[in-house]
């Protein structure tokens, strides 16, 4: 089994790990997810109809509305946060997301995790450390 | 993070639990974003009025609902009087004619609470996505706090002001503050342009500038696009408007450029600071059509509702609106809802563009919006046509309705006839 580390920074700290749920395609929470059952609902995204609960969720950033934090704590509130999150670029929808949504999340890692990730990976985080360890589905 | 002194201050809670709240949710917000210190700003636009689960958390008064949602406590924490000046976001119901569309009393109560906390606590109610319509308006270089992913590249592009997209918790805590994380468009270098696009077509309409913005979005995701006009031409609000909607949904635009048109782009060096850009891009008709197509999911030409108005009507298209439906009639299987501000509403009023509207059998709501009343439409809704990029876009994932976007006359033709009969041309 290969295993990979990252190395980033905290955006939310606490440690996790998961099996890794991973998009190159930005995600907007406030419409398009369903955030009581931790869905991807976007017409045209490539996670439509996959949940993200109880993953680590591993995407590029947030696009869209600025109901981005609403929505994040809506899916907290619903129990169907992600175990963690990884995001390569942070921007203030994803920052202030990821406060509310309370999961251990890094960013600004020395590789881009939505390439060197790929779903089914599993996926150990130490936030506070900004360290990602992964080993790869076999 | 570094802290100023009365920035600590608010931290230790010297100056009161409310600012000490808002103060934690920065420092927590500051952290995650990487920024290294606070600025000030004095204008926020807050989200406030709508949330779309009002009753997942239970609270014996307002204060400790607004504390639960928007403070993001268990904890009841009393705002004496918000710091900033501010203005607020759509609201979930016409708070004046909620009957008229339907809303049910319980909404009514809470919004009608929610109102009575903003008196209290000195919140301003717009209840609009449309702030640079009814009375916020940034000047140039002023520092902000926007929440609606619309208005973020209105105050940003158009006006020279800045800031990023603020969300319900982030803007609250600035509001109480008056403090804002310096990072993203605060800082000069982030407002740069990274793509170029060069607009081979002319967009002379809403409509046109729609599919521009939709098509950049897409493209350039969380970039600085810089748009090159093949054929020079002054957008209108109206205009720009679309463009912003467009590009803050498939995408995720706060800034851009367009060269010779706004601020920061005198010229096409000037909107680079002299840099290359990563991509050059074309835009043409190929480009168009994709965008168009993109935009439209529906199939079935049948439809049961028309919405106007995403984001909030211009006093330029109230005042076409009423134009195109004077002396017609909206026919019996559908409904058209046409969404704008309150205060435009109030000129509408006056100019007698509401009486033609309402006498067509139309709605002339103000305060929310299609995207947000979904749950209030008139039963068996299943296809909704709309000139705006924006709700063509999250209206399948947020309502499960398919979609129809065209231009306003269009979506005027439908409502009178019940067809959609839209085509790109």
């Amino acid at each position: 089994m290969s295993r990979i580390v990252l190395k980033g920074r905290k955006v939310v700290g606490g440690a996790s790990e998961g099996e890794a749920l991973v998009t190159r395609q930005t995600i907007s929470t406030w419409g398009g997810v369903d955030a009581l059952k931790g869905i991807i609902t976007e017409r045209r995204h490539e996670l439509r109809d996959q949940s993200f609960a109880g993953k680590v969720l591993v995407f590029p950033s947030a696009k869209g509305s600025s109901g981005w934090s609403t929505m994040a704590q809506v899916i907290r509130l619903a129990g169907k946060a992600p175990k963690a999150m990884i995001i390569r670029e942070v921007n203030s929808l994803t920052a202030i997301g990821a406060v509310v949504m309370r999961a251990p999340t890094v960013t600004d890692l020395d590789q881009d995790p939505t390439e060197v990730i790929a779903t089914g990976d599993w996926v150990k985080i130490d936030a506070d450390k900004g360290i990602v360890e992964v080993t790869k589905k076999v | 993070m570094k802290l100023a002194r009365d920035e600590q201050e608010m931290l230790d809670g010297k100056q009161g639990r409310a600012k000490q709240r808002g103060m934690e949710i920065l420092a927590q917000y500051g952290e995650a974003l990487g920024a290294e210190r606070l600025i000030e700003t004095n204008n926020v636009h807050l989200l406030i009025g709508f949330h779309p689960y009002p009753e997942m958390v239970t609270a014996r008064d307002t204060d400790e609902l607004v504390s639960k949602f928007f403070l993001d406590t268990d904890e009841r924490i009393m705002v004496d009087y918000v710091k900033c000046f501010n203005t607020t976001h759509i609201w979930a119901m016409d708070i004046d004619r909620w009957q008229a569309m339907g809303a049910p009393e319980s909404l009514h109560e809470l919004m009608e609470a929610i109102r009575k906390y903003c008196i209290r606590t000195g919140i301003s109610i717009t209840a609009t996505c449309t702030p640079y319509q009814v009375g916020n308006v940034p000047t140039n270089g002023e520092h902000c706090a926007w929440t609606e992913s619309s208005a973020v590249p209105f105050c940003n592009a158009v006006l020279g002001a800045r800031t990023n997209t603020e969300t319900a918790h982030s803007a609250f805590a600035i509001a109480l503050t008056g403090k804002v994380p310096l990072s993203g468009f605060h800082i000069d270098e982030n407002r740069l342009g990274t793509h170029l696009i060069n607009v081979e077509l002319a967009p002379g309409s809403v409509f046109d500038w729609n599919m521009l913005g939709y098509f950049a979005g897409e493209t350039v995701q969380l970039g600085v696009p810089v748009y090159n006009l093949s054929v020079p031409g002054t957008p209108s609000l109206s205009m720009l408007k679309g463009l912003n909607a467009a590009g803050a949904s498939s995408g995720g635009i706060m800034m851009y450029h367009i060269i010779g048109v706004t601020p920061e782009a005198p010229t096409t060096e000037a909107a680079f600071g002299g840099k290359k850009p990563e991509e050059v891009l074309s835009y043409g008709k190929a480009e168009r059509k994709r965008a168009y197509e993109n935009l439209n999911s529906a199939k079935d030409e049948n439809v049961d509702m028309i919405t106007l108005g995403c984001p909030h009507y211009s006093l330029e298209q109230l005042r076409d609106v009423a134009r195109l439906l004077e002396g017609k009639r909206v026919h019996d299987n559908v409904n058209l809802w046409i969404w704008t501000a309150h205060q435009l509403k109030a000129i509408a009023d006056r100019n007698g563009y509401t009486d033609i509207i309402t006498r067509a059998g139309a709605l002339l709501l103000t305060d929310a919006c299609p995207l947000v009343t979904k749950d209030i439409f008139p039963e068996g809704i299943r296809i909704v046509a709309t000139d705006s990029a924006k709700q063509a876009h999250y209206t399948p994932g947020v309502a499960g309705y398919d979609a129809w976007f065209g231009t306003m006359e269009e979506c005027i033709d439908c409502a009178v006839t019940g067809k959609w009969r839209g085509e790109l041309r």
